[in-house]
C-alpha cells in the first residue's frame, strides 16, 4: 500500500496543505537535485518551510528524480533550506516518500554518507520546529536524513525500515522470492514502529488508503500538523532542543545489564 | 530501480575473508600474493611488512596499540534485547551467542578510557568481528554513552569504526542508532570538546553516514573501504565495473572526504599532535 502507484505523493500532499509555495533551488555547491524539492510556503497564512523528496508518475519524469531517491546535493539543499528557515525563526515541515539516498559513482564521490550526517547532527540542534511526515516508504538513511525532528508522524499505510523487504531478502534470506517473509520479520509498518517507539504518531488515512480519497486524506493530516505545531510553538527554543535531544538520545533503547 | 538494491552492504559481511587467518605461521598477503611470515605482519602491527598492507586489527589490539598501559575498558556489560525477535536463515539470538563466544564480548563495541601521550581520553572502538560490527541499540547506546563520558569529563573522544552499517536484525531500532548518535554528538561540539573520528576497513552504511563523518577531523589508514552503498549494491545499480581504488580512503581523501590517511605506525603520534592542537589555549 505504501507503494501504491495511485498513492498521493510528498508534493500532492504540499500542495494540498500549503499556500503561496515558492521553491528555492541548489545548493550553493554542486547542483540542484531534481530529487528534492524545498521552498517557502504559507500554512494557515504562517511562513514556513517545506522540504520534500520528488517522484515523479510518468517514466520520464521518473527518470529525472531518479525514483525519488536524492543526491547528496539533494540533501544539502534540504539542510540548506533548513537553515534558511532557522535564520527567520520559521518552522520545517518534511514530507518522506522513498526508497533510499541514491547509490551510485556520483553520489559516493561527492559525499553522500556526508551529506547524511551532517542533516542529522543539523537537524538535531535546529532552533526551530521541524515536523517529519512519512507519506509512503521511508527508507533507511536516505529517509532519516529529513527526519530527525520534534514530531515525526507516519501514515497509517507508510512504512519505515532500515532496509527493503527485497533487500532483506536477498542478502538475509540469500533468496529474492523471501520478500514476504522479509517483510514481515522487519516489522516496518506504522503500527509496530510506533510500538518500536520510533515514531511519534500514526495519521489515519481513509478507507483502503490515501489514494482513495485523497482530500480527506489531506484534512486528517493537516489537523494534526497543526495541532503538533501549535504544540511545539508552545515551548520555549531551549525546551524544544532539551525534548528533541531527549527523545532521540533515549530512543531504541533495546538492551539489558548482562548478569 | 527500488530500494532493495540501496544498502546491502549493511548486513554483515563474511568476516572470515580479510582477517588474518589463525591458522600456521604463514599467511599470503592479498597485497602483494607472496607469502609472509605472521610473526613479521605481527611485529609489524598487521601491516604486510613488503607491500605495506593494512589488515584489519580487533577492537581489543588497536586498544593496545594507541593507548598507554593501565587504561580502564567501560561500557561493556550491555546485551540487546533483539527488539524484533528476529530470524533470517538463522535466529539473531543464536547469532548473537555465537558473536559473543568468537569475541569474547557482549555486542561489535568497546569503550576505554584512557592516556594517549599527554592525553586523556575516551576511545570507542567497533569490533568488525562480531556480526560485521554491525551497529544495533547496544553499540548505539555504547557509542552514546562513549560521547555522554567524553562530554561529563570534557576529555576528548576518538570513535574508531569498522561496520558493515546498521544492523538489519533490529530493524527501524537499528536505523534509530544513526540519530542517537549524531544527537549524542550536538553536545561535545557545542562543549568545544574534541572529537576525532578512525575510519577503518571497512566503515561503510549507516556507521559512515552518521557519526563517523561527523568528527572535528575525520581520519583513515591506507586502503581502508569507506562508503555510503557497499561496491557490490552500486556495481548492481549501474550495472558496469567500479573503477580501481573506488571508496578506498585514498579515493576519498581525493574527494574532500578525509583530513588525512595515516598509516597504522603513525596513528597514535598523529592523534596526539591533533589533540593538542585542539586543546584549550
Ligand atoms: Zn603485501
Amino acid at each position: 500500500m505504501a507503494r501504491h502507484p495511485q498513492r498521493p505523493y510528498p508534493m500532492d500532499f504540499i500542495q494540498a496543505l500549503f499556500t503561496d509555495f515558492s521553491e528555492i533551488h541548489g545548493d550553493r555547491a554542486f547542483g540542484d537535485d531534481p530529487a528534492m524539492a524545498a521552498g517557502m510556503a504559507r500554512f494557515h497564512g504562517e511562513e514556513v518551510m517545506v522540504i520534500c523528496n520528488l517522484k515523479g508518475r510518468t517514466l520520464k519524469e521518473r527518470m529525472l528524480r531518479k525514483f525519488g531517491s536524492p543526491d547528496p546535493e539533494g540533501y544539502r539543499k534540504a539542510l540548506r533550506a533548513m537553515k534558511l528557515a532557522e535564520k527567520f525563526s520559521r518552522p520545517v515541515f518534511t514530507f518522506i516518500d522513498l526508497a533510499g539516498a541514491n547509490p551510485g559513482l556520483g553520489a559516493e564521490e561527492r559525499g553522500q554518507a556526508e551529506a547524511i550526517a551532517r542533516n542529522l547532527i543539523e537537524m538535531a540542534r535546529l532552533r526551530v520546529p521541524i515536523i517529519a511526515t512519512i507519506t509512503g516508504e521511508g527508507g533507511s538513511g536516505g529517509a532519516l536524513a529529513l527526519a530527525v525532528a520534534d514530531r515525526v508522524l507516519m501514515l497509517e499505510n507508510a512504512m519505515y525500515s532500515v532496509i527493503s523487504p527485497e533487500g532483506a531478502a536477498s542478502i538475509m534470506w540469500k533468496d529474492a522470492a523471501k520478500k514476504q517473509k522479509a517483510a514481515e520479520a522487519l516489522k516496518y509498518t506504522a503500527d509496530d514502529v510506533q510500538r518500536l517507539g520510533c515514531v511519534d504518531e500514526i495519521v489515519a488515512e481513509p478507507e483502503g488508503g490515501s489514494q482513495n480519497d485523497p482530500a480527506y486524506s489531506v484534512s486528517i493530516l493537516n489537523d494534526r500538523l497543526e495541532a503538533n505545531l501549535a504544540q511545539l510553538r508552545a515551548l520555549s527554543v531551549d525546551d524544544l532542543l532539551a525534548q528533541r535531544y531527549g527523545k532521540f538520545r533515549n530512543m531504541a533503547q533495546f538492551f539489558e545489564v548482562a548478569s | 530501480m527500488s530500494w532493495f538494491k540501496r544498502e546491502d552492504n549493511e548486513i554483515i559481511n563474511d568476516d572470515t575473508e580479510k582477517t588474518v587467518r589463525t591458522e600456521g605461521l604463514w599467511i599470503k598477503c592479498e597485497g602483494c600474493r607472496q607469502i609472509i611470515w605472521k610473526a613479521d605482519l605481527e611485529a609489524n602491527l598487521q601491516v604486510c611488512p613488503k607491500c605495506g598492507k593494512h589488515f584489519r586489527l580487533d577492537a581489543r589490539s588497536r586498544i593496545n596499540l594507541l593507548l598507554e598501559p593501565g587504561y580502564q575498558l567501560v561500557d561493556l556489560d550491555l546485551r540487546s534485547t533483539d527488539p524484533l525477535n528476529f530470524t533470517d536463515l538463522k535466529s539473531y539470538s543464536s547469532r548473537l551467542q555465537a558473536a559473543r563466544r568468537k569475541t569474547n564480548l557482549n555486542d561489535a563495541i568497546i569503550n576505554a578510557i584512557g592516556q594517549m601521550g599527554p592525553h586523556r581520553v575516551v576511545l570507542s572502538v567497533m569490533e568488525y568481528g562480531f556480526i560485521g560490527g554491525s551497529m544495533g541499540s547496544v553499540v548505539g547506546e555504547t557509542i552514546a554513552r562513549a560521547v555522554d563520558r567524553a562530554y561529563e569529563m570534557k576529555t576528548p573522544l576518538i570513535i574508531i569504526s569498522a561496520s558493515g552499517g546498521a544492523r538489519m536484525m533490529e530493524g527501524i531500532a537499528s536505523l534509530m542508532q544513526l540519530a542517537k548518535v549524531s544527537t549524542a554528538l550536538t553536545r561535545l561540539d557545542a562543549e568545544k570538546i574534541p572529537f576525532i573520528s578512525l575510519m577503518t576497513d571497512p566503515t561503510t552504511g549507516g556507521v559512515t553516514a552518521s557519526f563517523a563523518m561527523l568528527g572535528d577531523l575525520n581520519i583513515s589508514e591506507p586502503g581502508a573501504l569507506i562508503g555510503f552503498a557497499g561496491p557490490r549494491v552500486i556495481e548492481q545499480t549501474i550495472r558496469q565495473k567500479l573503477p580501481e581504488g573506488f571508496q578506498r580512503a585514498e579515493f576519498l581523501l581525493e574527494h574532500g572526504f578525509l583530513d588525512a590517511v595515516v598509516p597504522r605506525r603513525e596513528l597514535k603520534d598523529y592523534l596526539i599532535r591533533a589533540l593538542s592542537f585542539m586543546q584549550p589555549a
